[in-house]
């Protein structure tokens, strides 16, 4: 199915893909973006100057530039007169800017549209940018209850070992087969095997979790070189990865769950919870909008900011029932090779978190992996990928791609 | 001299010793009930909106779950970059009557190893930091049955 029909959108086409190697290199995010961009230019063979739009995911770490990407990339590459648009959803910003790009090439606005995200990252706990503001949950979170990001991690882990029998070594599994994956990406950060004995060994930050449990922070730079299928076709690109949806819902009143920045859900006392979570619909959005289901998957990527909750998405999307993650990823069904591999990019575990650009690295994998281009942790027979990923305040984040 | 006792946020809790209470809103017209409280609008989308009034939440719930913080986490949480530090634990609370769920800081002394999924626990005042002016209050979570 995946050769056949346009979804229920009509598809766009993935001329080229590019990244910057994450890591923490210390130079301004801008680099990283101009690295990635020129790489997925190069990727799609089409010269700057050619591209009709671009779309930057922002970061709140590099101040007005990073807060206006869009223009900061293009002044960067070369002013050239493209449309612009910057968009910023936290750890959603690279769906929102995939799914922008979208837009402007499905409605006519444009036919090539360039989509880059960087960061560079500080070092430590992620942390509210300066000044008192009690308006902003973000800076109450931290102000009020010191609940930095891998408490929340923390807390997830612990219902999941409450509810359904997870234990921490089902979670250090999931770090031994994502750094195992991350050895053969030359893009990742971490590129060493990692052992369950080193995950039970290394210091607990937010008990159950330890360190090698919790994504890091890093710096890195995605892009994405979008084109309408008409353009696709007469640039010669006859069969290339198509993108068949973009997931960016909200939440749903009552949200249940206990997100982050908040400090408490929503209040379930007048209206009756929706039959599943935020996560759920964010990955039901994307199969719907693209006339598949998680039976047609033959990989995905998911935001594993922790151990336990790549274990969480694995339900999320439909690949287990609930409580039935942990059994799926000891079978192996995730694992390269397996049934439904998950993260064969070697995912947060081996890249480290560079917020605006993951989610756009998260379709350069999809990318590579459709186009048979993934070497060593290549997917067998790949078709249709999908990736997950949930940004703060709300933000839901799942593409579909197709060959 | 005597430090000021002030909230480290206004109007969210109020009451002392076993009166001690977190104060939410309810929305008038759908009985929708906001924590951390909502006082302009109400956010229940099928909701025309109606006055929201203060009320408390109840003093007891059930631990959804529960984390520590065993680093210091960064400003504008604030400690004492003299003192080594002391880790907490956190404990999210599923509160019955209004279906929500409130994180908090556990009582001083109650360690994960003191929490099980589904405990009792109940609201308790207590201190977040003091300076040399002020003791900054706030709320804590604590097993019922435990006394300070």
């Amino acid at each position: 199915m995946a050769d056949g029909g346009d979804g229920v959108t009509g598809d766009v086409a993935v001329l080229g893909v590019g990244m910057h190697p994450w890591g923490k290199w210390g130079r301004r995010f801008v680099e990283y973006g101009v690295v990635a961009a020129r790489a997925a230019l190069t990727d799609a063979g089409i010269d700057w100057r050619d591209v009709d739009s671009i779309v930057g995911a922002d970061t709140v770490r590099g101040g007005y530039p990073g807060y206006v990407a869009g223009a900061t990339f293009a002044k960067a590459l070369g002013w050239q007169g493209a449309r612009v648009a910057s968009v910023y959803a936290a750890c959603a910003s690279g769906a929102q800017a995939l799914g922008t790009a979208r837009a402007q090439i499905l409605s006519g606005l444009a036919e090539v549209v360039l989509v880059v995200g960087a960061d560079a990252a500080p070092k430590g706990f992620f942390r509210p940018v300066g000044g008192d503001r009690p308006d902003d949950p973000d800076w109450l979170r931290f102000r009020v209850l010191g609940a930095t990001n891998p408490t929340y991690f923390g807390l997830y882990a612990r219902r999941r070992m409450a509810l359904y029998g997870d234990t921490p070594e089902d979670f250090a599994q999931v770090k031994v087969k994502n750094a195992a994956l991350g050895a053969l990406n030359p893009n990742a950060r971490y590129r060493k095997r990692v052992t369950a004995e080193e995950v039970a060994a290394s210091a607990v930050v937010a008990d159950p979790l330890r360190l090698l449990d919790i994504c890091a922070t890093s710096d890195g730079g995605a892009a994405v070189v979008l084109a309408g299928m008409d353009f696709a076709r007469r640039h010669g690109a006859c069969e290339p990865v198509r993108i068949r949806a973009v997931s960016t819902v909200t939440p749903r009143y009552p949200n249940t769950v206990l997100d982050l920045p908040d400090i408490a859900t929503d209040s379930a006392v007048a209206v009756e919870p929706a039959a599943g979570t935020f996560r759920s619909s964010i990955a039901q959005a994307a199969y719907e909008e693209a006339g598949i289901g998680p039976e047609d998957l033959s990989f995905a990527e998911v935001y594993d900011l922790s151990t336990a909750l790549e274990l969480q998405w694995y339900e999320d999307l439909g690949l287990c029932g609930e409580g039935e993650a942990a059994k799926l990823l000891c079978e192996g069904a995730t694992a390269l090779g397996g049934r439904i591999p998950v993260n064969v990019s070697g995912g947060l575990a081996s890249f480290g978190e560079a917020v605006p650009a993951q989610a756009i690295a998260q379709v350069c994998e999809l990318t590579w992996q459709l186009r048979g281009g993934a070497g060593d942790r290549q997917v067998a027979e790949a078709r249709v990928g999908i990736t997950a990923n949930q940004g703060l305040f709300g933000h839901g984040s799942s593409v579909v791609a197709v060959r | 001299m005597s430090r000021t006792r002030t909230p480290v946020v206004a109007r969210w809790f109020t009451g002392e010793g076993n009166d001690f209470r977190l104060l939410a809103t309810r929305c008038s017209a759908c009985t929708s009930v906001f924590f951390p409280r909502e006082d302009a609008f109400c956010r229940n989308p099928g909701c025309t909106g109606g006055e929201l009034a203060e009320v408390p939440l109840s003093p007891r719930g059930r631990v959804w779950s529960y984390t520590d913080s065993r680093y210091r986490p960064p400003s504008p949480y604030v400690t004492d970059p003299e003192l080594s530090w002391k880790p907490y634990a956190l404990i999210a609370v599923e509160l019955e009557s209004e279906r929500l769920v409130v994180l908090g800081q556990a009582a001083p002394g109650i360690t994960v190893a003191d929490l099980t999924v589904g405990m009792e626990v109940e609201v308790v005042p207590g201190v977040l930091h003091e300076d040399t002016e002020t003791t900054w209050t706030t709320w804590h979570w604590r097993p019922t049955g435990v006394t300070a």
